[in-house]
């Protein structure tokens, strides 16, 4: 039979954000599959050097919707190395806490999308009634149900008072019975199994050549994690473990993040119990001494850089961002080829797709003459109408 | 006769189409929030569509950029009259924080033409649902006296903006004139 190409999207109803997917198909079977990303290119970055430290931290709040708090978490860890600023000790904690909430939200989100691509409606529903009590959780902490602007330079912006703490245990018990539930279901539910056993295979070493990052590479039993293999905030003084699945395929990725919801739900637990009183915000300077600085945390997709790169200014030369989908996208693409057209879906999803955290620019010196780049604005307006 | 038909019908079911015109995500996932068991727009007749054919209201979210611009005319042009468009999220009602970035055009006004805008960042559920139902109002007097019951009752005021309200917003004076 003969060989046939199609693309998929920007606009799909399979697809939640605009990307381009182009397969080439054998019958049933996907022979390759390509993508083309960019539109949802906001030119952050480009922005961002216009703009002033405290209002960089907003922009880069909105790189992405579901890891917002990853974003600044990074970012504000990237500023304070700048400025060598030490972060109070019931900030650091509260700022765990805000951390692990978005893991537990963004997780069960997954959750309910995979249920929604397996066509296990009850499963997507279920979830998202459930999500909703970390998000009022998210909304009594912060006031947003997204966006929570709770990280700021030298500190967070709320306090986390005793009532809330005890609603906050209150929801996460229930939330963690209810991940257990789902952890059962993943590994009992015959509808569910079928088709998420052996679907989207990417070994262990293939992940580790392309370098995929998060519950992905955790999936196919690489245990990465930069809350212990670079531990910033409060990790080392809480009990959990990095889970791994040896699976390599939809399912190992499933139940590495239910179980991530667990030890979230324990780390929370844990750590309102022994946060310190004091301080929650350190004065941070207007303007950041010269330098160079890079943070590095776990978001919940996996892996999330920031580089700053300051003179001496209140405006920040620059700041590259690099997020975790980008680390997963040559590995989700290797976990289409060879799989059925009915898996795209589900094998896609596995990775957590997000296009928005994803688009970036990179201008690439020349490779003969070692000459560098720059862009000026009419070309990158005229790249940006390019099709 | 048709015409009564299609407007009994849109009113008592609309059926939306999700829009991405390069948002970051977090109002799409209060748009699904919304159709998901706490708030249940389902119950009211209202489903997530994903063939813009099919689709009465688009829930566009997002700055426009320069790359979606072309694809989202094309999507628009693609669904049958009566149709309308929410402009979700305060990127969908003016392209903040992102405007002026080279890639970026504004909110969504700035492809197509935008009937209801819903700010908020993200923008809540309950908003987002509430600028459908207005925009139902202008369709079925059932949904109309809804309106009025909801306005009565609860403070509205900035949930939602219609087109003339945005354009006195903007510019208060050109608004008052225009």
């Amino acid at each position: 039979m003969a060989k046939l190409s199609f693309p998929v999207g920007p606009q799909h109803p399979a697809l939640k954000e605009p990307e381009n997917l182009r397969f080439t198909v054998d019958g049933e079977l996907v022979v390759d599959a390509d993508i083309r990303i960019g539109y949802v290119h906001r030119s952050i970055e480009r922005s961002c050097s216009e703009r002033n430290y405290v209002q960089d931290m907003y922009l880069c709040e909105r790189v992405c919707g579901i890891c917002s708090n990853a974003h600044t978490l990074c970012y504000a860890m990237t500023c304070e190395k700048l400025a060598d600023i030490e972060v109070p000790e019931r900030a650091q904690y509260i700022r765990m806490l805000m951390h692990e909430f978005e893991r537990i939200h963004s997780h069960l989100l997954w959750l309910g999308v995979a249920g929604h691509e397996v066509g296990f409606e009850t499963l997507f529903m279920y979830v998202w009634r459930d999500r909703e009590i970390i998000q009022d959780i998210l909304e009594m902490v912060s006031g947003n149900r997204g966006h929570y602007a709770m990280t700021t330079l030298g500190g967070v912006r709320y306090d986390i008072t005793p009532e809330m703490a005890d609603r906050i245990r209150e929801g996460l018990k229930v939330l963690r019975q209810r991940a257990e539930r789902y952890a059962d279901i993943a590994t009992t539910e015959a509808t569910f199994l079928k088709r998420a056993s052996g679907v989207g295979v990417a070994s262990g070493e293939v992940c580790r050549s392309l370098g995929a990052a998060g519950p992905t590479a955790r999936g196919s039993g690489v245990p990465f994690d930069i809350r212990t293999a670079f531990p910033y905030l409060k990790y080392h003084t809480v009990e959990w473990q990095v889970r791994t699945s040896e699976l390599c395929d939809v399912l190992g990725r499933t139940l590495v993040r239910v179980l991530e919801v667990i030890d979230a739900c324990d780390i929370c637990l844990q750590a309102l119990d022994i946060m310190p009183e004091g301080d929650i915000q350190a004065r941070f300077p207007r303007k950041v001494p010269e330098g160079e600085a890079i943070a590095r945390v776990e978001a919940q997709r996996g892996e999330l850089i920031y580089y700053i790169r300051s003179d001496g200014s209140d405006v920040p030369a620059r700041v590259k961002i690099r997020t975790p989908t980008l680390a997963n996208l040559p590995v989700s693409l290797e976990m289409l080829r060879g799989g059925q057209i009915a898996d795209i879906p589900i094998a896609f999803a596995s990775i957590d797709p997000c296009f928005s955290c994803t688009d970036r620019m990179v201008v690439l010196d020349d490779a003969h003459t070692g000459e560098a780049r720059q862009m000026t604005w009419p070309e990158l307006v005229k790249l940006g109408r390019q099709r | 006769m048709l015409d009564g038909l299609v407007k009994w019908a849109r009113g008592k079911s609309p059926w939306v189409c999700h829009l991405n015109c390069g948002s970051c995500n977090g109002c799409d996932i209060e748009i699904v929030a919304a159709l998901m068991p706490r708030f249940d727009l389902e119950r009211f007749g209202v489903l997530l569509e994903g063939s813009p054919r099919h689709a009465d209201v688009f829930l566009a979210t997002g700055p426009m950029t320069r790359q979606i611009r072309d694809r989202v005319v094309r999507v628009y042009e693609q669904a049958a009259d009566p149709k309308f468009v929410v402009a979700v999220g305060t990127c969908g009602v003016s392209g903040s924080p992102f405007y002026p970035g080279y890639n970026v055009l504004g909110g969504v006004d700035a492809a197509i033409p935008v009937d209801m805008y819903v700010p908020g960042c993200p923008a809540r559920p309950d908003a987002i649902s509430y600028g459908v139902l207005r925009l139902l109002a202008t369709l079925d007097p059932k949904a109309e006296a809804l309106v009025k019951e909801i306005e009565e009752r609860y403070d509205t005021e900035g949930l939602v903006y219609t087109p003339e309200e945005m354009a006195q917003q903007r510019d208060p004076v050109e608004g008052a004139r225009g």
